[in-house]
C-alpha cells in the first residue's frame, strides 16, 4: 500500500493499515522534508522557536515496519499500471493508494500577494515567527481561524496587529455570529484592529493597499485567506475531482483502488446527504483511518460528524456539526461567562453546537453535544437551555 | 510508605465524571466511577499537557478535551491515538466521605 501525504491524515492512515491488521509493505510519501509532525502546534509557539512536534517517533514508524519518504513528491499516478512515480526519478507499485494530499493556502489575487506570506507548512511557520522577532508591526488579510489564531501569536509577542476581512465580520464560514463576536470583542481588548468589509488593492514589501487607497503598514504581512485542496495529482490521473477528490462513502474515488481522505477529499457523508470536505485535524485523523481500515479489507461508511476547536488567548472555541444560520439556536450559560449554542433543525433535530469559554470549559458538553447529534436525537430545547441537565442523561434517555 | 492526602469530599465529584486536584505542583485528576468506585491519575494529557478534568468520562474512559485521546482511568492504558504513552495512576481509598490519594 502506498499513501501519497504525510500529514495528519496520511500518518494516520499508515498506522491505522496496521492495526486493521495489514501485514504488506506499507510506504507514506511526503513532500516536505520533514519527519511528519503536527500542524496545530505551529500557530501557536510559546516563544522562541518554532519547534516540531512528531505526529510519530522514527521508533514508531520502524516498528510498525512503515517505510517512510520524504523530500521526494509523487509527481504523477498511472491508475491503470498501479504506479506512483517520485521526483527522484523512483517509481513505486501499489495495490492500493491513499490520497492525503492536504491543501495549499489560496494564493492573493491581488497585485504584490506574493509579498503576503502564507501560513500552512513548518516551513511556513518558522519564517513568519523569526519574521516576526524583529517585526513591531503585522497586517494579517483574513479573519478566519488561522488569521486570528496567528493574531493571538503576535499580540503575545507585543507586535501591533491589524486584520483585514473583505467580509463584514469574521469567522464568517465556521462559527456562529455570536461566538465570533466574543472572539472578536477579546481580540480587540487585546489591542488588535479590525479593517472590515474591504478588499485590498496591492501588497508592498512592508504595506497593504486597501480598496479605499488607504495604506497599512506591517513588518509581517501574512495572507490567511483560505486553502484550496490539492488535487493535481488525482486530476492527472483521471480521478473525478469537485472540490476536493471525489469520495463515497467508503472514502474510495472513482479508481476502485485508490482512496482519499482529510482535507483534500469531498466525500459523500451519510448524516448530510451530500458531498463534503472538511479541514480539520480530527476529520484528518479519523477519515485517514477509516480509509485504511477499508483499503485493509473492511467496508465501512464514515459518518462522523466534523468538530473543531480553535484557541485564541485563553479562549478555548470548539464546534461541532455544521451550524447555520437558518437553524433555531438554544443557548446554554456555563459558569464563568462560558456558553453553549444548540443548533436545532426545524423538525427539532440536534444539528451542531458550538461553545466558547476559559481554556477547554466547554469540551465535555460539545462532546457530549456531538454523540447527540450523531444518534440523530431531538432534545428537548428546556432541557438543552439549563446547565443544571447533564447531557449525559438525554443521550442515554 | 503511601502518603495518604486528603484531596476533596465524595459529593464533590459527579457519578461518572472527574475533577482536577492540584497539590505542590503537581496536577492530578480524580475521577468518580458509574459504579461509585474512586480512581486518581496524573492530571495532564500525555500528548499535549492538557487538564484531564476538562474532558468527558464514559465508563471508565476519560477523553482528552482537545485531541480526543483516551485512557482507560482505572489503569491508565492509553486507548486510542493520538495517545501512545501511558497516565501515571495512585491509589485511593475512602474515609467517611472523603477522597484521599496515595502519592509517594
Amino acid at each position: 500500500m502506498v499513501i501519497i501525504g504525510a500529514g495528519e491524515c496520511g500518518t494516520r492512515a499508515a498506522f491505522a493499515l496496521r492495526e486493521a491488521g495489514y501485514t504488506g509493505s506499507v510506504t507514506l510519501i511526503g513532500k516536505e522534508p520533514h519527519q511528519p509532525y503536527e500542524r496545530p502546534p505551529l500557530s501557536k509557539p510559546s516563544t522562541g522557536e518554532v519547534t516540531p512536534k512528531p505526529i510519530a517517533s522514527e521508533e514508531r514508524f520502524a516498528s510498525a515496519d512503515i517505510t517512510l519518504v520524504t523530500g521526494d513528491p509523487v509527481t504523477a499516478i498511472d491508475a491503470v499500471a498501479g504506479l506512483v512515480q517520485l521526483q527522484s526519478g523512483r517509481s513505486l507499485p501499489y495495490a492500493r493508494l491513499l490520497l492525503a494530499t492536504g491543501t495549499q493556502p489560496r494564493a492573493l489575487p491581488v497585485e504584490g500577494g506574493a509579498n503576503a506570506m502564507t501560513f500552512r507548512t513548518l516551513d511556513d511557520a518558522r519564517a513568519i515567527f523569526k519574521a516576526a522577532e524583529i517585526a513591531s508591526s503585522a497586517v494579517l488579510i483574513g479573519a478566519g481561524l488561522i488569521g486570528l489564531e496567528l493574531a493571538s501569536a503576535l499580540r503575545d509577542r507585543d507586535i501591533s496587529v491589524t486584520v483585514v476581512e473583505v467580509a463584514d465580520r469574521a469567522l464568517g464560514r465556521a462559527v456562529p455570529a455570536e461566538l465570533a463576536e466574543i472572539i472578536v470583542a477579546r481580540h480587540r481588548d487585546m489591542g488588535v484592529t479590525f479593517r472590515f468589509g474591504t478588499g485590498i488593492d496591492k501588497v508592498g514589501p512592508s504595506s497593504v493597499t486597501l480598496a479605499d487607497g488607504t495604506e497599512v503598514g506591517g513588518d509581517l504581512i501574512v495572507a490567511a485567506i483560505g486553502v484550496i485542496p490539492d488535487t493535481a495529482l488525482a486530476e492527472a490521473a483521471g480521478l473525478e475531482v469537485g472540490n476536493g477528490i471525489k469520495v463515497g462513502d467508503r472514502l474510495r474515488t472513482s479508481a476502485p483502488d485508490i482512496f482519499a481522505a482529510g482535507d483534500c477529499a469531498s466525500a459523500l457523508h451519510p448524516f448530510y446527504g451530500r458531498h463534503m470536505r472538511f479541514e480539520s485535524w480530527r476529520n484528518a485523523q479519523d477519515q485517514g483511518e477509516a480509509a485504511a481500515r477499508n483499503m485493509a479489507g473492511g467496508d465501512s461508511a464514515f459518518a462522523r460528524v466534523p468538530w473543531f476547536w480553535s484557541d485564541q488567548y485563553d479562549l478555548g472555541l470548539q464546534i461541532t456539526g455544521l451550524p447555520d444560520p437558518a437553524y433555531r439556536t438554544v443557548t446554554r450559560h456555563l459558569a464563568a461567562d462560558a456558553r453553549l449554542l444548540f443548533h436545532l433543525a426545524g423538525d427539532g433535530r440536534l444539528m451542531a453546537a458550538s461553545g466558547i469559554g476559559t481554556g477547554n470549559a466547554v469540551a465535555k458538553n460539545i462532546r457530549l453535544a456531538e454523540m447527540l447529534i450523531e444518534k440523530g436525537l431531538s432534545p428537548d430545547a428546556d432541557a438543552l437551555a439549563d446547565p443544571a441537565v447533564n447531557l449525559k442523561k438525554l443521550l442515554r434517555g | 510508605m503511601t502518603n495518604w492526602i486528603d484531596a476533596c469530599a465524595k459529593d464533590d465529584i459527579d457519578e461518572e465524571d472527574v475533577i482536577r486536584f492540584d497539590r505542590e505542583g503537581k496536577t492530578y485528576a480524580i475521577y468518580r466511577s458509574p459504579d461509585d468506585e474512586f480512581f486518581c491519575t496524573d492530571g495532564l494529557c500525555t500528548h499535549e499537557q492538557v487538564h484531564l478534568a476538562d474532558g468527558l468520562v464514559m465508563d471508565y474512559v476519560i477523553e482528552c478535551p482537545k485531541h480526543n485521546g483516551q485512557f482507560d482511568y482505572r489503569s491508565g492504558e492509553a486507548k486510542r491515538a493520538p495517545v501512545c504513552n501511558h497516565l501515571g495512576t495512585y491509589q485511593t481509598k475512602i474515609e467517611g466521605d472523603r477522597v484521599l490519594i496515595g502519592l509517594g
